[in-house]
């Protein structure tokens, strides 16, 4: 027996001399993610899995710096007209698609109008009316209403720049093939792409930012469970685990000595958990339920007890880390005497059954939140059932039917409120069958009217207004009780230089990223 | 054998698939959850055109006894139609995918066979010796813990515990470059423990099937013979009684090829091998209908072929049965 293991341990030895990575110039990085992707073309499909590769393949007309600043990237400048009403991009004259063919204005063209029919996010390009190519390298986008949440829709993560000369055959872009096989001009080539196991990238040789990229090659290692993943981090086969959410995994990540662990990077993301009340219920419509339900909550526990704090409390609808988050909008900090008092207001001081939904998903954010809320609410008289689902489309029929009274969620801002924070909250986006629309039905025309106010208004300081007067309402009327920011962290490996940080993350060209010698 | 024989088993086997077709389609469609809106959700939510056009796309909209007999009719002609999710040929993510499963099965299936032999004619040396009650008793517990579990424990012990053995996957991203020699040696390391886990339950029912079938064998007159001639021990049970004590043995590997497939679908999932299992039980989470539908014709097909084949492999090896039917 012993000789079987000394002989195994020794094969192993021998394997992982293999295995260790060689950092000297390029070198390959090694991501680790339990995200699936659909395809890799980020213009008609959102979400993390496809934006991790889609952004190393695609350039984009500008990327953001950590400062929220938009950079040159396929375009060296721009200008945004006096009335908003046009912004011109002028494009470096020297990048290529992977297939040789030259970069021009009229694919960047081409890209945003096929981003704006076939993306999800709808208000991203909806006021883009057309683009003008007066010559190969300046594009002139043209708005029916000035647009200030533009210049971020132009990151590599929502606006990857296709190739017109393989896209424009007709095909339906969300179904064509080149999404599994695609040509793009940013910092990477695809080389392989199997479907739910792996996406390998290679350096492009003739990327148009001179001694770009810094890695030979990166890979994307589909791994879907969780202590899977770890391991593989803690032995070296994963150099980097991002959108890492489980505070038992942070914790054990940041025992392993090559391993840096950090929550930046996802600043743009803004991934909220939060508990959402079917306002349209006879036992949720009054909001003095939904306030005290909230004065019941305690967030703090939450964060710092159940997620061990790792995860920050987050108490409106635009993220914490954003620009436009208003922080004098009331907490909800626990309050049980006034919230057996509201009860007793609304007419509910004999208690009531209610029932809590949550999206599958990791249980520290989600499950066991939900038992915490049913403990605490008993607290104020409520009864409350926890209600499993066995899968994400079981959880997402009953939501977007409004076979519901509250569930646990996670919606994401994507950066400007106008992408990823307006769908919860408008009348108009009410819709029947559609998940992470206003499924809430919550509706307040002032709400409306700030809202389609505030994506059109162009002057910084008054759309922050704006939206600070947005928050200040929503947190009254509670159509949400928002607990906290999903504590996205990134594990990665100590000698990687320049790790993706900014407020994309992932999310964004990888071209500055290298190993250390 | 006579050709009718021949064709009626096919026509059987014909019969069967068409049954299994009609089956897996219409269990599939009793799980609650619409496609459409976990498509929709996966694209980052959606409008309510954007789930019609989906349904449209994918002809979900149909009724539901013309999907079917849409579905039939396409796999009749081999087509097994484009998944929901990668929007790609289902048969060629089953391409894809059919390696892995099959060297994960098959050397399940060669792993419990030797071992599990190995063990029972052991076992029957001394019926009732300790090694004898040791096999007894491993073979219980072999068989009655789930195959998740043992994959688990051993996670544990082999790659957490005492790193010797990668947790998952079939090879090491970093040696993809790395020479023929490098990349074979690499995926039988990765090989190792789901292998194993896979073999165990199998393992312990060869090693009680050959126990009893040595036992058998051990107590005819011309085992007598060979000892009487003084034969050694090892001859007499390797070489003369462990041959024709092989023949059902043989039997129940060709029926056991089935369940390994089945269990083929559970180890996979634990180690996250890249096989049909993992394709099948990630497609069930995202109702990839086209696909779901496809493994499991693929790996029903298998089984159905593996059947036919043993069954006529043993009329061949056995003289009595021919001219039965």
């Amino acid at each position: 027996m012993n000789r079987i293991t000394g002989l195994m341990g020794a094969a192993a030895l021998a394997l992982s001399a293999f295995s260790a990575p060689v950092h000297a110039e390029g070198g390959t990085l090694v991501i680790a993610s339990n995200q699936v992707p659909r395809h890799l073309n980020g213009a008609v499909q959102s979400g993390i899995a496809t934006a991790v590769p889609s952004t190393q393949i695609f350039a984009s007309p500008l990327r953001y710096d950590e400062n929220w600043e938009p950079q040159p990237y396929l375009a060296e400048s721009w200008e945004v007209s006096e009335d908003g009403l046009s912004v011109t991009l002028n494009l470096v004259q020297n990048a290529t698609f992977h297939d040789g063919q030259p970069v021009t204005s009229e694919d960047v063209a081409f890209s945003i109008m096929t981003t704006k029919e076939n993306h999800p996010f709808k208000t991203m390009f909806a006021p883009v009316e057309a683009i003008e190519t007066p010559d190969d390298h300046t594009a002139v986008i043209r708005l029916s209403q000035p647009h200030p949440a533009l210049l971020l829709a132009l990151s590599p993560a929502l606006a990857p720049v296709l190739p017109k000369h393989v896209y424009g055959d007709g095909q339906d872009p969300k179904s064509h093939p080149a999404n599994s096989a695609p040509v793009g001009s940013g910092p990477f080539m695809l080389e392989e792409f199997t479907p739910g196991e792996a996406v390998v990238m290679k350096k492009n040789p003739n990327f148009f930012i001179e001694g770009r990229p810094k890695l030979d090659e990166i890979i994307i290692r589909i791994i879907k469970d969780s202590s899977a993943m770890l391991i593989a981090m803690e032995n070296g086969e994963a150099d980097i685990y991002p959108f890492m959410a489980g505070s038992q995994e942070i914790k054990r990540l940041e025992k392993a000595d090559h391993l840096e662990i950090t929550s930046e990077g996802y600043a743009a993301v803004g991934p909220i958990n939060w508990l959402a009340f079917n306002t349209a219920s006879d036992k949720l419509k009054d909001v003095r339920v939904r306030q005290a339900i909230a004065y019941a909550v305690d967030r703090d526990f939450i964060t710092k007890a159940l997620h061990r704090g790792v995860s920050s409390p987050q108490r409106g609808p635009i993220i914490e880390s954003s620009p436009f988050f208003d922080d004098t909008i009331p907490a909800y900090d626990v309050d049980l005497d006034k919230a057996n008092a509201l009860m007793a207001e609304a007419g509910f001081g004999d208690g009531m059954d209610l029932t809590i939904d949550y999206i599958p998903g990791p249980k520290e954010q989600q499950q066991s939140v939900a038992e915490y809320m049913k403990s605490q609410l008993k607290k104020i008289g409520i009864d409350v059932t926890v209600r499993a689902a066995p899968d994400f489309p079981t959880w997402a029929g009953r939501i977007s039917s409004y076979d519901f009274e509250l569930t646990m969620d996670v919606v994401f801002n994507w950066g400007d409120p106008v992408i990823g924070v307006h769908r919860s909250y408008l009348c108009s986006n009410i819709r029947e069958g559609v998940i992470w629309s206003n499924t809430q039905q919550y509706c307040n025309e002032k709400v409306d009217e700030l809202l389609a106010a505030a994506a059109i208004e162009s002057d910084a300081e008054k759309r922050k207004a704006m939206y600070a007067e947005f928050q200040q309402i929503v947190a009254a009327d509670l159509p949400i009780y928002w607990i906290n920011a999903t504590p996205y962290h990134t594990a990665y490996d100590k000698r990687l230089q320049n790790p993706p940080k900014g407020i994309w993350g992932t999310m964004h060209p990888m071209d500055r990223v290298s190993w250390s010698e | 054998m006579n050709a009718s024989y021949l064709t009626r088993r096919l026509f059987y086997g014909l019969l069967l698939m068409l049954g299994v077709v009609v089956l897996n389609f219409l269990l599939i469609r009793l799980a609650p959850g619409d496609p459409a809106v976990v498509i929709a959700g996966e694209m980052g939510g959606a409008t309510e055109e954007m789930l019609e056009s989906i349904r449209e796309d994918y002809g979900l909209n149909k009724p539901l006894l013309t999907q079917l007999m849409i579905y039939v009719g396409n796999v009749m002609r081999f087509d097994l139609g484009e998944s929901f999710f990668f929007n790609q040929p289902v048969t060629s993510l089953i391409a894809q995918r059919i390696g892995p499963t099959i060297l994960l099965v098959i050397s399940a299936q060669i792993l419990s066979i030797l071992l599990g032999v190995f063990l029972g004619v052991i076992a029957a040396r001394k019926p009732n010796g300790a090694m004898s009650a040791f096999v007894s008793v491993f073979a219980t517990i072999g068989y009655a813990v789930p195959v998740f579990w043992t994959g688990i424990m051993l996670i544990i012990l082999f790659a957490s515990v005492l790193p010797v053995f990668p947790v998952e996957g079939m090879q090491s991203v970093k040696l993809r470059d790395a020479g023929i020699l490098v990349q074979a040696v690499d995926v039988l390391h990765h090989l190792v423990l789901p292998a194993f886990t896979l073999a165990i339950i199998y393992l312990a029912q060869y090693a009680r099937l050959s126990r009893a079938s040595m036992l058998e064998v051990l107590g005819s007159d011309y085992i007598r013979t060979a000892r009487a001639k003084g034969a050694s021990e090892r001859s007499v049970l390797f070489r003369h009684a462990l041959r024709n004590a092989a023949l059902p043995i043989l039997t129940v590997a060709g029926l056991q090829f089935g369940n390994l497939i089945s269990g083929a679908l559970l180890v996979e999932t634990v180690f996250n091998w890249p096989g049909m299992g993992r394709l099948a039980f990630d497609s069930i989470l995202r109702r990839d209908y086209p696909t779901i539908m496809g493994v499991l014709f693929f790996a029903s097909f298998m089984v159905v072929v593996a059947n036919i084949l043993t069954d006529l492999s043993y009329r061949l090896a056995d003289p009595r049965l021919r001219g039965k039917s």
